[in-house]
């Protein structure tokens, strides 16, 4: 675990001016919290043990090794401080940020790690030999590192880590406890660990984003059901009466994922010791399950909870408060109702009956009115605060943001309707589309919100550098547009060619025509992964700096007898 | 309305209980029906389940993630019937957990592949697919012809397979790696069983073109053509000529 050379706990002083000693994570836990902590580390291992005996001749056994390894890892870090005194009550006068920052920065690794096998996925199918001989580096089994990083590792991060800063403030309430909050970031990013490295030795369940199989879907249902319970705790702790409309989303986003994820997970494993398992439902009927959930990983994992960020960041950064209350009810509840039914437009002209495949159709009809709702909502907001989003590249980030998600919701309840889907469906558009939503919308909200955050965390005046976030902006838009631009045009060509027929009435392309007119089209969409990509360097650069440059300014004033500033920081590199 | 949700956004539990009962009725009303409602799936006796030798390919067509690139799902469209062959039926992935219908067609679907080309073109395709298709973008399988298939624990996919609903019987399971052996070897002793037990019509051959070692090539090729014929129904179903959106 990174975090055990990096020693973040001490990147916070800043908030710890009278109480210089407890600055580490687990300076922070009380002897009760550090016992239940050592306990639930030593059960991991066990379990780590157990996968490792039992899958000794599987890919579980190297997950065991893994898990194993990683409770060892967390119970030096642990033990390194455990006699350390008891901190003290003044902490709990504060909002427990320490788990926001570690989400921040994991996800801000995840996106840099995600985005760049993403790259190289697109430049696979430019040149399909630029790759190694070996299994773990194929097409097939990194396609799924790349999505399920840049969704779950950096969107599940961000996620969680804004989460944690919206509810305590919302609630003006401290989160219920320390220790929940970090088994919920350990066992998340753990899951993320596995599941990536899972596909590289073969593991996987091959369902559109359900990729993981039971070992590592047992473990998120526990890291998930202790993230709910964290938010009920919180905001049953609330000053304010009122719950929040941020709040209102993350819920949907932690309920609806539990729902989905359980559901279409249900698998039998070939044995105790072996990752393979066999999906419970076949056929049709597991078709239907697959896209009911894969598409509500779009609605509840990709928009209700970076809604729920937008309704925080974007009306607290531009300074406005938003625009329409009741418009954020009707547009949340249209979500919540109406998203679960779109699914079947994923199977329009399939063996699933029809009359699925009409509901699937008209509720994504629907879905424009409250998905419009809340984008007309989020820009509204800004009328009077425009010249913010001409000067700050931060608040551009999350108005472009609003923009895309209204662009990408009317898009896909265009493709939804049956006969523009006869065309767009299989081809590069949906590609297009997903990025248009996941690079435009969820990417660009969230580069906002952790510049935002980022500064108001670690108590810096602002980000390092602006101009390097003006850069971002403009490389992330850039890329995004070059990205979409070329899947636009390769899926309808595609589409086209597919279904042209000659005068005689026989086809007029070969499959092999299709493919050769798709390649200009590959090599600018992976030029515009690769701008998107610098883009995000850049980011993490910027957010390092931040965390740092500051810290060595004040190292200087370690020596002044008055401690104005922070006294006592310390950072590492992590290399 | 607004004034309702002016109460209940004060309670965590009650906002929490009224999400859980709206998110959930669309999945209820959408999927339950399709266990229930008979005809969703058509009634086919001629439907066979997946030898062991195919089922190990199919594990690797899942392993290797060839979904993200290859749909098993011909839609009910002219140009598709004409291009790839009668439009997929719901019987036809009945046993296949979880289905591989696919979202993306990189590649060319393959739910009528079976027996279009043959063992050695799928050999040599697999091990490097520009040797026979010099423009394409598909990645080299080049270690299924090096590695040996696992047929140990054949025994405990099929018992798995059981308990989600695919009917092995005993008998299948006790001599599953016999008969994933015996499948890609025609003369051996084994061979006969597999006729036996999946019928006369299953496909016994030396997939990869090699008798000494049974490798993942084999699985991955008797998968690859027994893909659209499990079945006759669709081909027997009256002429297919597709719709013209």
């Amino acid at each position: 675990m990174f975090w055990t050379r990096l020693n973040f706990g001490k990147l916070q002083v800043g908030e710890h001016v009278a109480l210089p000693l407890e600055d580490s994570v687990i300076r922070q836990l009380t002897k009760k919290e550090r016992r239940l902590a050592l306990l639930m580390l030593i059960f991991l291992g066990f379990i780590g043990a157990a996968m490792g005996i039992l899958g000794r001749d599987d890919p579980l056994g190297i997950h065991g090794v893994l898990v194993f390894v990683a409770a060892i890892l967390m119970v030096f870090f642990l033990g390194s401080e455990y006699y350390a005194p008891e901190p003290s009550n003044d902490r709990l006068a504060r909002y427990y940020d320490d788990p926001s920052k570690v989400g921040i920065v994991m996800s801000m690794i995840w996106v840099v790690f995600g985005l760049a096998v993403g790259d190289w996925v697109a430049w696979l199918l430019v040149d399909p030999d630029l790759t190694f001989d070996a299994a773990w580096s194929s097409f097939g089994r990194i396609r799924p590192v790349h999505t399920t990083s840049v969704i779950f590792g950096f969107g599940g991060n961000a996620l969680i880590a804004t989460s944690f800063y919206v509810l305590q403030r919302t609630s003006r309430a401290r989160l219920a406890d320390q220790l929940s909050p970090w088994f919920v970031l350990v066992g998340y990013n753990l899951f993320c660990l596995i599941a990536v490295t899972g596909y590289l030795m073969g593991v996987t369940q091959s369902k559109e984003y359900a990729e993981p199989e039971w070992h590592a879907d047992a473990l998120l249902v526990v890291v998930w059901v202790t993230y709910f319970l964290i938010y009920l705790r919180t905001l049953a702790r609330r000053k304010e009466p009122h719950i929040y409309v941020s709040n209102w989303y993350y819920m949907a986003f932690i309920l609806v994922v539990a729902i989905l994820h359980i559901v279409n997970n249900l698998a039998v494993p070939v044995s105790i010791g072996h990752a393979k398992s066999y999906s419970l439902f076949s056929g049709v009927q597991d078709a239907m399950t697959q896209w009911w959930y894969g598409h509500n990983a779009v609605a509840f994992f990709l928009t209700s909870g970076f809604l729920g960020m937008m309704y925080y960041y974007l009306p607290v950064r531009a300074g406005r408060p938003i625009f329409s209350y009741r418009l954020s009810i009707i547009s949340f509840w249209g979500i919540t109702f109406f998203y679960m039914w779109a699914g079947s437009h994923h199977l329009h002209y399939t063996a699933l009956p029809q009359w699925v495949q009409t509901l699937g159709m008209t509720f994504s009809l629907m879905l424009l009115v409250p998905s419009w709702a809340s984008a007309s909502n989020a820009l509204l907001t800004l009328n009077g605060a425009w010249h913010k989003v001409r000067d700050d590249a931060t608040l551009r980030f999350m108005m472009v943001a609003a923009v895309f998600y209204g662009l990408s919701t009317f898009e896909g309840t265009f493709m939804a309707i049956r006969p523009v889907n006869s065309l767009s469906h299989y081809t590069d558009w949906t590609i297009g589309h997903v990025h248009a939503g996941a690079l435009g919308w969820v990417a660009m909200i969230t580069f906002g919100s952790i510049y935002a955050s980022v500064p108001w965390l670690w108590k810096r005046e602002r980000m390092y550098s602006a101009k390097l976030v003006e850069a971002h902006f403009w490389l992330a838009l850039s890329g995004t547009a070059v990205y979409v631009f070329a899947m636009w045009n390769s899926g309808i060509i595609q589409g086209l060619m597919w279904r042209t027929y000659t005068e005689s009435g026989t086809l007029a392309y070969s499959f092999i025509d299709s493919l050769i007119a798709m390649h200009p089209y590959y090599i600018a969409r992976a030029i515009g992964g690769l701008l998107f990509l610098v883009g995000a360097c850049i980011g993490a650069y910027n957010v390092w700096m931040t965390v740092k440059v500051p810290a060595a300014a004040m190292e200087k004033a370690e020596d002044t007898p008055l401690p104005m500033f922070p006294t006592g920081i310390n950072v590492q590199p992590a290399e | 309305m607004f004034g309702f949700h002016y109460r209940l956004e004060r309670k965590a539990i009650g906002l929490m209980l009224v999400i859980i009962v709206v998110s959930s009725i669309g999945g209820f009303v959408e999927i339950a029906p399709l266990f229930t409602i008979h005809q969703t799936v058509e009634d086919v006796p001629d439907m066979r389940l997946y030898t062991p030798l195919e089922l190990a390919g199919r594990n690797i067509y899942v392993r290797e993630g060839c979904y993200a690139c290859h749909s098993q799902m011909i839609r009910t469209l002219r140009d598709e019937v004409d291009r790839y062959g009668p439009y997929s039926l719901a019987v036809e992935s009945k046993y296949d957990h979880p289905m591989l219908w696919g979202s993306k067609r990189t590649g060319p679907d393959l739910a009528r592949i079976g027996e279009k080309y043959s063992d050695e073109w799928h050999v040599a395709h697999l091990d490097n697919p520009r040797d026979v298709v010099p423009v394409s973008v598909m990645p080299a399988y080049r270690w299924l012809l090096r590695t040996e298939l696992r047929i140990d624990d054949l025994g405990l996919h099929l018992k798995a397979q059981r308990a989600v609903g695919v009917p092995y019987t005993d008998d299948m399971i006790a001599n599953a790696a016999a008969d994933a052996y015996g499948q890609a070897v025609p003369d051996s002793r084994q061979a006969e069983g597999v006729a036996k037990r999946y019928g006369k019509a299953t496909t016994i051959r030396l997939f990869d073109g090699r008798a000494d070692q049974l490798t993942e090539m084999d699985a991955l090729v008797a998968y690859l053509q027994i893909l659209g014929r499990l079945t006759e129904a669709p081909y027997k179903a009256k002429a297919q000529i597709g719709e013209t959106p």
